[in-house]
């Protein structure tokens, strides 16, 4: 059996991950002390790609990256084209799951108390030095349930994925789509894997979380936060 | 060495907190202008009346819509030359209501948050030093949640003392912790006022606690000063009937002069002479309630003023003093309508409970003070 998709899985939802997890702090961060309509607004293209269909999330980066689009245009000055290659896997999954970690990361720093911030203010702390020493800290949990979120959607995106990176075996093939054209060829065995495989992973990952989590409310009760 | 600096830790000659701010408020503007030196002033005011937001302008958390603060000779906030020192430029320790501590920050770490830019070893001395002047020895690898409110208290008093403030904000230190601790952390509060020797403020909403920390007294009332000046001034002659309420009278009456220099309280429908009138007409008459005094014999009352007969309305009781609500009339009393409260010790009410009615009452005149509104 040919073990490419799962690499390719596991090393395109590892690295969108990573990119969710720092954009999506920065917006939070960028986002905690702002108000108004111009904000709503840049909340509302952040959380977009949570609750468009993902094909339409995948037309929109094709039409982005295109040969004829802005960016795409962009990156053929440099003799660089992402369309139909790995890093447009990586793409797809990190646009599809950065509502995920912004949503979460929003929430989790919101909830820690405004008072705290203020006092690191008054002792002389500069704002990188608080989100970094004081807000981070306590707003972690939340940080990493996010986290785990966007790792899953990444791994188990499809839609945007086939629409910008296609299905080139070896190169742009992930698990789910994988999966898809087993199923069309008909067959099954290896489409019946590939699932295995992937409940597989999300039994360890959810596994990971329950214990993970309970480690760090033994640990926060020390704290005095539930 | 920006946020600390040694040197500046010695007693300087000028040690003075000007504020002179306007800020518009959801139901009032906060317009205040006083100036506070080495000795600890207290902000005195019911809730709401924007004691917390005046702190908050001082300390850089809030931006005032005009004026000018300096602390020494540092020019803080001023909207004329366009200067807004940012709140961590600003050396003014903050004592938050409800301490404020870093949950996840042992005490020593806390303590140790001001001091980032210091070399290790003078961190961990500074830190050593503030743990034994706070009393928090062998509490130092804790988490605020394992510490008592008052040890709380105290940590992040050390932690804002840290920072070698050249001021220090202290917003209601007393109002999280138990009865039974606050004897205690006032104690602390005092020692570390005696100490401090610059311009140290303190709200609250107790009078009591507002009479005991602060040696001047600024009386916040919707936003503007009602009264400012040393506390024992203020407690015996309020300036106005607001800060009379504020500072716990319980005998207030409208009142109005008349020509024979008696003063008729038209509250409590009697006529007083007052030991000296003041210059401007009273519109406002009051009396503390423990100033009230009862004669215990008939031959007492020779040659006194302000004596009346009264009758006890009702009456409620604390652990050793014993609230009277008492009326002038006997048509009142009937009705149940009081127009005084006098306060006595449990002793006398002892001694008189068994009296026949109507008792008397005695309103010194040095007792009573007029006010102009």
């Amino acid at each position: 059996m040919d073990w490419s998709p799962l690499l390719i899985s596991l090393a395109t939802s590892l690295v969108a991950t990573a990119v969710t997890l720092v954009a999506g702090l920065a917006a939070a961060a960028w986002r905690q002390n702002r108000a108004g309509a111009g904000a709503a607004l840049v909340d509302g293209i952040f959380i977009l790609p949570l609750v468009l269909p993902p094909t339409v999330v995948g037309f929109l980066l094709l039409l982005l990256f295109g040969r004829n689009g802005p960016l795409g245009k962009l990156l053929l000055q440099f003799g660089a084209s992402v369309v139909f290659s790995w890093p447009a896997t990586v793409i797809a999954a990190t646009v599809v799951s950065f509502p995920l970690m912004y949503i979460t990361a929003r929430a989790a720093l919101e909830q820690v108390d405004p008072h705290l911030l203020q006092a690191a203010r008054t002792l002389g702390a500069s704002e990188a030095r608080i989100f970094r020493e004081v807000a981070l800290p306590l707003a972690w949990p939340g940080v990493l349930a996010g986290t785990i979120l966007s790792f899953a959607r990444a791994l188990g995106e499809f839609g945007a994925t086939l629409m910008l990176a296609g299905n080139i075996p070896g190169r742009t093939e992930t698990i789910p789509i994988a999966i898809y054209f087993a199923v069309e060829a008909d067959e099954i065995q290896r489409a019946m894997a590939w699932c295995a495989v992937d409940v597989g992973i999300s039994i360890v990952l959810l596994g990971g979380l329950y214990y993970w989590t309970h480690a760090q409310r033994l640990r926060r009760e020390r704290w005095g936060q539930h | 060495m920006r946020s600390v600096c040694a040197a500046s830790a010695g007693g300087s000659t000028d040690v003075t907190l000007e504020v002179q701010i306007e800020k518009q408020l959801a139901e009032f503007t906060l317009d205040v202008a006083f100036r506070a030196t080495e000795t600890p002033l207290s902000v005195l005011g019911a809730s709401g009346a924007g004691k917390s937001m005046l702190l908050r302008c001082i300390a850089g958390l809030e931006r005032p819509d005009r004026g000018r603060i300096t602390l020494n000779d540092r020019i803080l906030f001023d909207t004329a030359q366009r200067v807004g020192i940012a709140a961590r430029e600003r050396r003014i320790g903050m004592l938050f209501q409800h301490y404020a501590l870093f949950p996840h920050r042992t005490v020593a770490q806390n303590i140790a948050f001001g001091l980032h830019e210091l070399p290790r070893d003078e961190q961990a001395a500074r830190t050593a030093a503030l743990v034994s002047r706070t009393h928090l020895a062998g509490l130092e690898q804790r988490y605020p949640r394992e510490l008592s409110g008052g040890e709380q208290q105290r940590a992040a008093l050390a932690r804002a003392l840290a920072i070698q403030p050249e001021a220090l904000l202290l917003d209601e230190p007393l109002s999280a912790l138990d009865t039974h601790l606050r004897g205690q952390v006032e104690a602390q509060l005092q020692e570390t006022f005696a100490s401090f020797r610059r311009p140290a403020l303190l709200v609250t909403h107790n009078m009591e606690e507002a009479y005991r920390l602060g040696e001047r007294l600024l009386v916040l009332a919707r936003g503007r000063i009602a009264a400012f000046g040393p506390k024992e001034e203020i407690f015996r002659r309020p300036p106005s009937s607001e800060v009379a309420r504020l500072t716990g009278c319980k005998n207030i009456s409208r009142a109005r002069a008349n020509s024979d220099g008696t003063v008729e309280a038209l509250d409590w429908a009697c006529r007083l002479r007052l030991a000296q009138m003041p210059a401007t007409p009273p519109t406002f008459i009051g009396i503390r309630a423990h100033h009230i005094d009862f004669l215990e014999t008939a031959g007492e009352a020779a040659g006194e003023q302000n004596i009346f007969p009264c009758w006890i309305v009702r009456t409620s009781e604390t652990p050793f003093r014993i609230t009277l609500f008492l009326s002038l009339d006997p048509a009142r009393a009937a009705a149940g309508e009081p127009h005084l409260q006098a306060e006595v010790f449990k002793e006398k009410w002892e001694r008189f409970r068994d009296r026949p009615q109507p008792w008397r009452a005695r309103l010194a005149p040095e007792s009573l003070f007029a006010m102009p509104e």
